[in-house]
């Protein structure tokens, strides 16, 4: 990917303002990864950099960097796919790219004072220079003020080119998607004492982006992907997006109900809550579905056409297609499902069930993908025809999905020990917190992630060094 | 598109039932979050003086004693509050109600709390829910956090151990310092009487009822 910079072979700027965000992205996910080792090994021994760098600042960072490199790699996903689908360059070249070191330079900036300053005094000053201290989207005042500048740059350039290009429907879908996800980020800037209220609009960001709006983000994604690796037929692609959006937008908008069981709203969320968001896993299923469909589809078409081989021009690209396909039911449909009705959440709510979920959720339905648009990235910008996967490839999906998928596990066990024993038997109080921590099924389940972590964090260095290499290879192979 | 093709795969058909769907669960997104807004807006210093229940009551509940109870009507356990009961030695005015839970929320995010703990059962789960600490039996006249931290009421208790929470450990899993100010403390206690006092519809479930070790091995 850096030697990218100088051998070149897409066609458009647009393209290769992607690949800045990509880089970026890439160097974030392994600050993701890191933060995440460090918080996973305080479980385990909590003397480890005691107050020096507590848990609160690795946590904070392990998620920060999680949902910073994903909305890169979405920026970067993006600004790929716009002259592929519009037919042409982006309005706005010299704005974008300064967008992108104002934005970079920001996170930096960001990520330096969470590191460096920690926390701060009690004061509104604290909120608008160091973090807000809300999950997730810890972000500074001043920084959401800078994000949502930058991403109106963003915004504006890829509806002025949506509106002066071709108007896909998979284009469609995109701009009128990333409206709602910019917009809904406003309702996270402002400051309430009433911790209901607060919990009640910070829901409305995280909840209806990655339960509504991301969710729809890779459903376009996927679109895109597929007509560009297998060559899917555009018409059939397009009718499915938008069954997508109408299952994922019907039942994920009102699924927001099930984190309003316990933060001081009224009853009937319950109700809509465990009804919508019950139905959340339908879409993921029938995204699955469509994903084989079309592979086995295409590639049945080639045959019966005589032709000899796959279809795929794309082969790590399809591989984590396929994973996002099959984790984002897994991760965000069914370990989703275990917790979503009120009945059970009584007892799940805010134990590492949940974490479970969370790990497996964001990397099945959105590390997967944006790793896929990599590859695709990476074979546009060498020019390649057909990109196999090679060796590294292999090990580096392998390796990222057990560890992961070995972590989902670990913390589940953990998680249902802590729901059992904390919760269920001794009433969720400070002591029976420690109790079911200490408990060997807590224990073992932690350092289980850990040892997955490790593994992950390994698959991932293979996935960085075949991100460099495979073009080049691949390129040089081609010439030969 | 030909008369012969089916609605079923019609991408106009789909378009526009995807748009009717999506705009018909924002427009009820949006009325009931109206709805919701108007029940957890905070009560006022009167609702309590008139025995008026509110779902988040005015800051000044710190003032009243809160208890945690099952509710028969309702199935599960809400918070009561009681007669009053002094606050740090004193009754909080309206205005000090207010800016002591100011102080305590902005330092609860400024400290970051929410990455560790969880608060209403969101955040980290590194340590305990805070969502009903305030009830916790450790910090109770039979817990062993008053004797520990040597002071005489409860919330001065738990607002000691704020200031110095690595001072008195309870597990190896410790709380860091984090340089929370006395004043700081005393609204951080403020902040979690209140939070106690929110109605979570029975969360945590039986929270305090059970005290002793687990039977699970």
């Amino acid at each position: 990917m850096l030697t990218s910079i100088k051998t070149n072979e897409l066609q458009f700027e647009s393209q290769k303002i992607g690949m800045m965000y990509f880089r970026v992205a890439i160097v974030l996910f392994g600050a993701q990864l890191l933060m995440g080792l460090i918080a996973a090994a305080q479980f385990l021994f909590p003397g480890f950099l005691f107050e020096l760098f507590d848990f609160s600042v690795a946590r904070m960072v392990h998620i920060n960097a999680l949902v910073v490199w994903m909305l890169y790699a979405m920026i970067g996903s993006v600004y790929y796919m716009v002259p592929f689908e519009t037919g042409r360059e982006v309005i706005g070249v010299a704005i974008a790219k300064l967008a992108f070191w104002v934005l970079t330079a920001a996170v930096t900036v960001v990520v330096l004072v969470y590191i460096i300053v920690q926390v701060g005094p009690g004061t509104e000053a604290s909120i608008w220079l160091i973090h807000e201290g809300r999950e997730y989207i810890e972000a500074p005042r001043w920084a959401d003020i800078g994000i949502v500048v930058v991403v109106l740059v963003f915004y504006f350039n890829v509806f002025a080119t949506y509106l002066k290009g071709e108007r896909t429907g998979v284009m469609t879908v995109m701009v009128a998607n990333l409206f709602a996800l910019a917009g809904l980020y406003l309702t996270g800037m402002f400051y309430t004492d009433n911790i209901s209220v607060d919990q009640y609009w910070w829901w409305w960001i995280i909840h209806l982006w990655v339960e509504a709006t991301w969710e729809v983000f890779v459903g376009t994604l996927a679109a895109f992907a597929l007509i560009k690796i297998i060559g899917a037929k555009r018409e059939i692609v397009e009718m499915w997006l938008w069954i997508e959006v109408l299952m994922l937008f019907g039942s994920g908008i009102l699924g927001l109900g099930h984190h309003y069981f316990w933060i001081g709203t009224p009853e009937y969320w319950w109700e809509i809550g465990a009804l919508f968001s019950a139905l959340e896993p339908v879409p993921l299923i029938a995204m699955f579905v469509h994903v084989l469909y079309d592979w086995g589809k295409e590639q049945g078409v080639a045959h019966a056409k005589g032709e000899v081989g796959s279809v795929m021009n794309n082969g790590p690209a399809m591989t984590w297609i396929v994973a996002n396909a099959f984790g984002n039911f897994l991760g965000a449909g069914i370990w989703g499902f275990f917790h979503t009705l009120p009945q059970v959440n009584i007892y799940t709510h805010g134990t590492q069930f949940t974490s479970a979920h969370g790990h497996l959720a964001f990397f099945g339905a959105y590390a997967t993908i944006l790793i896929g648009m990599m590859y695709l990235a990476v074979q546009g910008t060498y020019g390649v025809k057909q990109m196999k996967a090679t060796k590294l490839s292999k090990w580096a999906a392998f390796m990222i999905i057990f560890g992961v998928m070995g972590m989902t596990v670990a913390l589940t066990i953990s998680g249902y020990e802590q729901v059992l024993v904390e919760r269920a038997e001794l009433g969720a109080t400070w002591d029976a917190f420690f109790i079911a921590q200490n408990l060997p099924w807590m224990v073992q389940g932690l350092a289980w992630r850990l040892t997955m972590g490790i593994v992950t964090f390994i698959g991932f260095a293979f996935l960085v060094m075949d991100l460099l290499s495979i073009g080049k290879n691949a390129k040089d192979a081609q010439r030969a | 598109m030909s008369k012969n093709v089916s609605v079923w795969s019609s991408i106009p058909f789909w378009r526009r039932s995807a748009a009717w769907v999506t705009g018909f669960a924002v427009v009820l997104l949006i009325w009931l979050t109206f709805d919701t807004m108007g029940q957890i807006t905070m009560g006022t210093d009167d609702d309590l003086k008139n025995g008026v229940t509110k779902r988040v009551p005015a800051p000044t509940v710190i003032n009243y004693k809160i208890t945690y109870e099952m509710s028969e009507k309702r199935g599960h356990e809400v918070p009561v509050i009681g007669e009053k009961e002094p606050f740090f030695g004193k009754e909080y005015s309206v205005e000090e109600a207010a800016a002591a839970l100011h102080i305590g929320k902005l330092t609860s995010q400024s400290k970051n709390c929410m990455n560790c703990h969880t608060l209403l059962g969101n955040g980290a789960y590194y340590a305990p829910d805070l969502t009903k600490a305030w009830l916790d039996p450790a910090w109770s006249e039979s817990g062993p956090m008053m004797a520990m931290t040597g002071k005489s009421t409860k919330e001065e208790a738990i607002a000691e151990f704020l200031v110095n929470p690595s001072k008195y450990p309870t597990h190896a899993r410790m709380m860091p310092n984090l340089g929370i100010t006395p004043d700081e403390a005393k609204g951080l206690v403020a902040f979690l009487k209140h939070m106690s006092s929110i109605d979570t519809n029975g969360f945590p479930r039986n929270f305090g009822k059970e005290i002793g070790e687990t039977n699970a091995h």
